[in-house]
């Protein structure tokens, strides 16, 4: 029917193979057909939530944590949640062969480097789902690969065993200090980028994370690729909910929507400090006392 | 077995083919194979959408509000999940109509798919402007003029809360129109009298009215308890405002039958457009639900085919309206029906008539 390029999006109803616990979290399993070939580190999944007749019209989004486009299943991908609203909820709710429902792949994905270079992965609580398919494959282009995972508690940092096995090396940080550092990721970042000088950081996590994260890595020389959490509605580029302010390379800064121009943007594009806000040299921004 | 299908196998494979129907409709002389369109704002201006259906299949690509210059909209937190619905503050993000006629529209061309241009300004000289810059610009099937936006800067002044400024705008645009380009009016659910703001525009010039825009709500979040939206206030869609939608197009069907209504607000399936089309709507618009299922305006152009099919509408016209009618009555298409060996629809007229639809039931629905 449509003109669908092998990169583009598309719906599938998939079927439930498996729901474990991971920690505080939630890991599903999920057959997805085309979605689980197109998907690349970085891409993220937008699922309905609540059935055929839901009062939960918005997909929840999640970044995409594993992609088999082979198998027994057929491709399947997972994806990682934490049960913290109605449509988490239901999604921990579900069943072995219960339907459902997922729009996909959606977003640009991280761009990895050509050379083979140091970089490192930072992720704050499940916000490490993205970074073991990427991991693999910087990996696979002869990058190292060091991960800083962080979370409040032990029991939020997801991904501890599966980064030691495919990290050079790994650091963890608690804000409750229940493993590793004491503390927030941004604590032993700076060390973390001279020690392993570091020409790429990618990161994953809460906003506030990311803008720390963002500025470290400037202050280091680093190219840093953040992947943004903002509340989508659609995730496919069409209701305009999600967007923040990010600098083109015109210098000219933009209200851009997270999720088809994101959700990965450069650190350094991003204007942290304003996001929630229209600042008022943005494109189109509002002109005081005007209409 | 653990499987997983693509959005257009399970619908084919459990509906079966498309009835032989007529859903051919006449928006104030703009004829559309199709009576289901997008709704402003809720597709952009079809290209995202084109990746889950074919967007020159449906009605037109109605596109999303486009004002004179770039605009950048609110702030965030801009949307908030409510019970069958949301609650929306973008305030008309847009790049401007240079940008949009350049990208937009061009792709839209291109691809072949028809255009409903909606508009939207700050006064009546900024609709004047567009409809002039959009005077010459070929391919736009109608214009929808945007009077009642919630999500504007001076909230007490949505134009199509007042019958005068919302017939200065549209006077102003009619004028300023191409005479082949039909102009619709869009209007706000809140007032106190539709009926009132409907004839006010319909005597200033407007060729149809585009109902419902949303309805202004709020969400108050009880976890900061502040409002939920950087806006505050929000403009209401989606399956919960359907039956204040229906309820706008039955009365004003009722008290201006001739004038064609694109109907809107809370569309997910073809019985939810069949609600509208019954109420006297010529075509609908599929809106919200499409952040919910991006394939939505296909499928419900399909459904709606179906439930016309299986109520022994032989045209959505014949539909048009028919809640209006008397209750006795039953589809004047259950007499006229006819499809030929070979699958295809004849002209009415040119066939003899022949009854071929014996397990019609008015109101049968499983």
């Amino acid at each position: 029917m449509a003109s669908q390029a092998k990169t583009g999006a598309v719906q599938v109803t998939g079927e439930v193979v498996g729901l474990r616990r991971a920690g505080d979290y939630h890991v599903l399993t999920v057959t997805a057909g085309a979605i689980a070939e197109r998907t690349k580190p970085g891409h993220f999944v937008a699922i309905s939530v609540g059935g055929p007749q839901s009062s939960m019209l918005l997909r929840r989004a999640f970044s995409i944590h594993a992609a088999q486009s082979r198998g027994v299943y057929g491709g399947t991908i997972e994806v990682v949640f934490a049960a913290h609203g109605k449509g988490t909820e239901w999604l921990a709710g579900l069943r072995r062969h219960d339907p459902l429902n997922l729009v996909g792949p959606l977003g640009r994905p991280f761009a990895l480097p050509k050379e083979p270079v140091s970089c490192v992965l930072v992720a704050g609580g499940y916000g490490s789902a993205p970074m073991f398919m990427l991991a693999d494959q910087l990996r696979a282009r002869g990058c190292r690969v060091h991960v800083l995972l962080g979370a409040a508690t032990e029991n939020r940092l997801f991904g501890v065993l599966e980064a030691k096995r495919i990290a050079a090396s790994i650091t963890i940080t608690t804000d409750d200090g229940s493993l590793g550092h004491r503390g927030r990721v941004t604590d032993v970042l700076p060390d973390l980028l001279t020690r392993t000088n570091a020409d790429v950081v990618y990161a994953c996590g809460p906003m506030a994370m990311l803008a720390a994260v963002a500025k470290v890595s400037s202050a280091h020389g680093a190219y840093s690729q953040c992947a943004v959490e903002e509340s989508m509605a659609c995730g496919i580029g069409i209701c305009m909910t999600c967007v923040l302010p990010v600098i083109g390379d015109d210098g000219i800064t933009r209200m851009l929507r997270s999720c088809v121009d994101g959700p990965i943007f450069q650190g350094d594009r991003v204007r942290w400090d304003d996001v929630g806000t229209v600042p008022s040299d943005a494109l189109g921004a509002p002109v005081i006392g005007g209409h | 077995m653990i499987r997983s299908v693509t959005a257009q196998s399970p619908s084919s494979r459990a509906t079966p083919p498309a009835p032989v129907i007529d859903m051919s409709t006449d928006l104030a002389g703009v004829l559309l194979p199709s009576p289901v369109l997008t709704a402003s704002g809720c597709a952009g201006a079809g290209r995202e959408l084109d990746q889950f259906f074919d967007i020159t299949e449906i009605g037109a690509v109605v596109t999303k509000s486009i004002m004179l210059d770039p605009r950048s909209g609110r702030g965030t937190p801009r949307m908030a999940e409510t019970p069958s619905g949301m609650l929306n503050s973008i305030g008309l993000q847009g790049p401007g109509v240079e940008v949009f006629l350049d990208k937009d529209l061009a792709w839209l061309r291109e691809r072949g798919a028809r255009a409903v241009v909606s508009i939207a300004g700050g006064s009546v000289d900024d609709f004047t402007r567009l409809a002039s810059r959009l005077r010459h610009v070929s391919d736009i099937a109608a214009i929808e003029v945007n009077i009642s936006c919630p999500n504007v800067e001076s909230r007490g002044h949505v134009f199509a809360c007042d019958p005068v400024a919302a017939a200065d705008v549209i006077a102003a645009v009619r004028r300023n129109t191409a005479p082949g380009v039909p102009v619709f009016a869009k209007l706000s659910p809140d007032v106190t009298d539709i009926v009132a703001i409907a004839h006010s525009v319909v005597d200033a010039g407007a060729d149809g009215l585009s109902m419902i825009n949303t309805l202004l709500g709020m969400v108050i979040d009880t976890d900061t308890m502040r409002p939920a939206l950087a806006g505050i206030t929000g403009g209401l869609s989606g399956p919960a405002i359907r039956p204040v939608a229906v309820r706008c197009v039955y009365q004003v069907h009722a008290a201006l039958p001739h004038i064609p209504i694109l109907g809107m607000g809370g569309i997910r399936t073809g019985l939810d457009a069949l609600e509208f089309v019954l109420a006297g709507a010529s075509a609908v618009s599929v809106g919200t639900v499409s952040f919910h299922d991006p394939s939505a305006p296909a499928r419900v152009a399909r459904e709606l085919a179906q439930a016309l099919a299986d109520r022994g509408f032989g045209s959505l016209t014949e539909a048009v309206g028919y809640a209006h009618r008397s209750h006795t009555a039953v589809p004047s298409a259950r007499a006229e029906r006819v499809y030929s060996p070979d699958g295809t629809q004849h002209p009415r007229e040119a066939v003899e008539v022949e009854d071929l639809d014996p397990e019609f039931e008015a109101g049968a629905e499983g």
